[in-house]
């Protein structure tokens, strides 16, 4: 009996999609090109960046490409006013006006532009946020998939509403504004046809008012985070590392809906790693954590949250699962997304 | 969740380990075949919550792992070539081959997709007459059913521009390696819940007999494991070895009669070399003469292709049991699931996967 095995040549000269999938090749790239042609300081990269010269304003901007452009639950043009507004709630900030950019592919059907863009303006409004400015360029058949968007927002921070990545302390408990696991199968089993479209919707929604409610918390409030590309696993892993903490999560109180259990199954998808886009994981200081459950709750966008874990002095920047047979482990960093172009 | 969390539940899952404490009265070395299972044991740490001295060893049973790396050197070839469109499960695309993956070769340029049916395949194959679309059919007896039912929906069709890379295996006569070999240390088995839904266990009665071996047709839910391990380790203790079933939900004696006859009418049993195990007679499956057309290694003349392997990692070793990932000079730092060296980090199913997923410390070594 042989017991060998090769050692491959790894390429690492090309763009891979899983670069672009929030997961460890996506820090590696950040990290080894994009920060450092900007110059950028070292610190915890954030969803929404603090306006030099203006503490109360937050700025982020963010490109959508998913496929298809239609799915249950939501559309490009939705989830391009969603995402962006969601990571300025992230840091506290309530939209203040967006910004709008249109890559589109000659020959796409003027109807789908129309209803992607009726969208926009549905999602803005439903928000209360202004879209003041914007930009559309076409390209050549075959440079871009249909159409890809860009947004950029601006948000005021609440008063005292200071979450940071790296604002996570020993004793917070964590919570989990909603179910996970339902965007990233929605847009899947669309794109594929799998036939999970009638059991799951995208939870595409904006996250500001759920964030508004912990107001009175103000101070409690030590990180948001919503849990995107690379789903909850990747953002908890990231707050461990930019708060230097140690984070245990309980496996029997994770909200996954019945229907993205049995795709994440059958798919051998782990829900932890699956893209949301309508929930966020909140660290909150334990004396104010039931207070701030009732808050999210009061909402009909929070009324599955949920107290999945805490934070721990213990193995800082590690993030430890309870098994539901009782047993321990390490929730690691995801590779990179298992299904590109979610978002 | 209806056969879901009967299946997940944390009070049952501590009767049963109570019950295993009571039952077992000495240390015993139980072999999980499947990677489906290993993953679950290690994702719950089940194998870590077994009473002391019932030990886990984590078999072969890996269909992306085993999966030679001449097949792997195949599918880049034929996926390098204008005109094809490259097709396979998610799981294979980044297993490496003796150069390169099957996502580099994509970021190079070649039409590489993922599917999840190969029916999908063939379906694509009717609608571009103008590319040669080829599926890459790994996987034990689960996968060849369907992979067989496409086959014959292209032979149907008629289709002149679909093939398939056949790299089926099959699971008894790698027991029967493993049985063989006089280092083994396994005492009881439990068989894949899914290759015999397929198969049924009506093969694996005779090797029980011959090898004086318990084994328990396994489900891949926490407490079937728990429950199997169970069922095996009261044959041990009685001194039986029968073939028992703890999937009664899903598997009969006589398994799948309509999925076992397509296999047989499009695949037929031959050599296969196992990676890390080597060539097992009659481990393997390929497409009979009457579909040979279909035969992607023929189609685009890759057959005589030979890939050289060399003794980087310890894959063979783990993939018998032999050793555990954590005793491997390279887990966890040369070869991770980002740079793996070998086909049991990469799949999500492989032994060193789901112990590096499962956050596994490496075994501490001396400084010498």
């Amino acid at each position: 009996m042989t017991l060998d095995c090769p050692a491959p040549h790894h390429e690492d000269d090309r763009v891979l999609l899983g670069h672009g999938a929030g997961g460890r090749l996506s820090a590696e790239l950040l990290g080894s090109v994009l920060l450092p042609a900007l110059g950028a300081p070292d610190g915890p990269l954030e969803d929404a960046a603090l306006l030099p010269g203006h503490p109360e304003l937050v700025v982020s901007t963010d490109s959508f490409v998913v496929s298809p452009l239609f799915f249950p639950g939501g559309d490009i043009g939705s989830l391009a006013v969603h995402g962006t507004v969601n990571d300025l709630a992230m840091r506290g900030g309530m939209p203040v006006a967006l910004t709008l950019s249109l890559v589109l592919e000659e020959g796409l059907p003027l109807s789908e532009l129309r209803t992607v863009m009726a969208s926009v303006g549905k999602a803005a409004s439903g928000a209360d946020v202004p879209v003041v400015a914007g930009d559309t360029k076409v390209v050549e058949r075959g440079a871009v998939d249909r159409m890809f968007l860009t947004t950029t927002g601006i948000g005021r921070r609440l008063p005292f509403m200071r979450p940071t990545a790296a604002g996570a302390r020993p004793g917070d408990a964590i919570l989990l504004s909603g179910p996970i696991g339902l965007h990233g199968t929605a847009v899947l089993s669309t794109r594929e046809g799998l036939g999970f479209e009638a059991d799951i919707a995208s939870d595409s929604r904006p996250l500001h008012r759920l964030v508004r409610v912990l107001a009175p918390l103000a101070g409690h409030v030590h990180a948001l985070r919503d849990p995107t590309r690379g789903g909850l696993a990747a953002a908890l892993n990231e707050i461990a590392r930019d708060s230097r903490v140690g984070t245990e999560i309980d496996e029997a109180r994770l909200p996954v809906p019945a229907p993205v259990a049995a795709a994440c199954d059958l798919l051998g998808l782990d829900p932890l790693q699956v893209a949301n886009e309508g929930c966020f994981v909140a660290y909150i200081a334990a004396s104010a954590a039931d207070a701030a459950l009732s808050a999210l709750r009061s909402l009909p966008e929070g009324c599955g949250a949920a107290r999945i874990g805490e934070v721990v002095p213990d193995h800082p920047g590690r993030v430890v699962l309870r098994t539901l047979v009782g047993a321990h482990r390490v929730i690691d960093m995801p590779l990179g997304e298992q299904l590109p172009r979610i978002c | 969740m209806k056969y879901l969390d009967e299946y997940r539940d944390p009070g049952l899952a501590r009767r049963l380990l109570d019950e295993l404490s009571a039952v077992a009265t000495q240390p015993w070395r139980i072999m999980e075949v499947c990677g489906g299972q290993t993953h679950t044991l290690v994702r719950q740490g089940i194998d870590e919550l077994l009473p002391a001295g019932i030990r886990m060893i984590h078999g072969p049973g890996c269909p992306v792992c085993v999966t030679p790396l001449e097949t792997l050197d195949r599918a880049m070839a034929i996926a390098a070539r204008p005109g094809v469109t490259f097709t396979s499960f998610g799981d294979m695309l980044r297993v490496p081959g003796t150069h390169t993956d099957l996502l580099s070769l994509r970021a190079r340029g070649a039409d590489v997709r993922v599917v999840y049916s190969p029916m999908e395949a063939v379906r694509l194959a009717a609608a571009r007459p103008e590319r040669q679309v080829v599926f890459l059919a790994v996987g034990f007896e689960t996968t060849a059913p369907a992979n067989a039912m496409a086959v014959l929906q292209a032979a149907r069709l008629g289709l002149r521009n679909f093939s398939v890379l056949v790299s089926h295996v099959l699971v008894p006569p790698a027991m029967v390696t493993l049985l063989e070999d006089p280092d083994c240390e396994v005492q009881a088995f439990l068989a894949a819940g899914h290759v015999c839904a397929v198969m049924g266990w009506r093969e694996y009665e005779p090797l029980s007999a011959r090898y004086r071996v318990p084994i328990v047709v396994t489900g891949f839910e926490p407490l079937d494991l728990l429950e199997g391990i169970l069922l095996a380790v009261r044959q041990l203790e009685s001194g039986r070895a029968e073939v028992a079933n703890q999937y009664v939900r899903a598997v009969r004696r006589q398994g799948n009669p309509v999925a076992r006859s397509v296999v047989s009418q499009v695949f037929r049993v031959t050599d296969r070399a196992w990676r890390g195990m080597g060539p097992l007679p009659r481990s393997g499956l390929e497409l009979t003469e009457e579909y040979a057309e279909f035969d992607a290694a023929r189609r685009f003349d890759v057959g005589r292709l030979h890939a050289t392997e060399h003794p980087e990692c310890i894959a063979g070793a783990i993939l018998t049991g032999a050793r555990l990932p954590t005793d491997c000079t390279a887990y966890g730092t040369r070869c991770t699931p980002r740079t793996p060296l070998g086909a049991p980090m990469v799949s999500a199913e492989g032994t060193c996967a789901a112990f590096h997923a499962a956050g596994r410390a490496p075994t501490p070594r001396s400084a010498s």
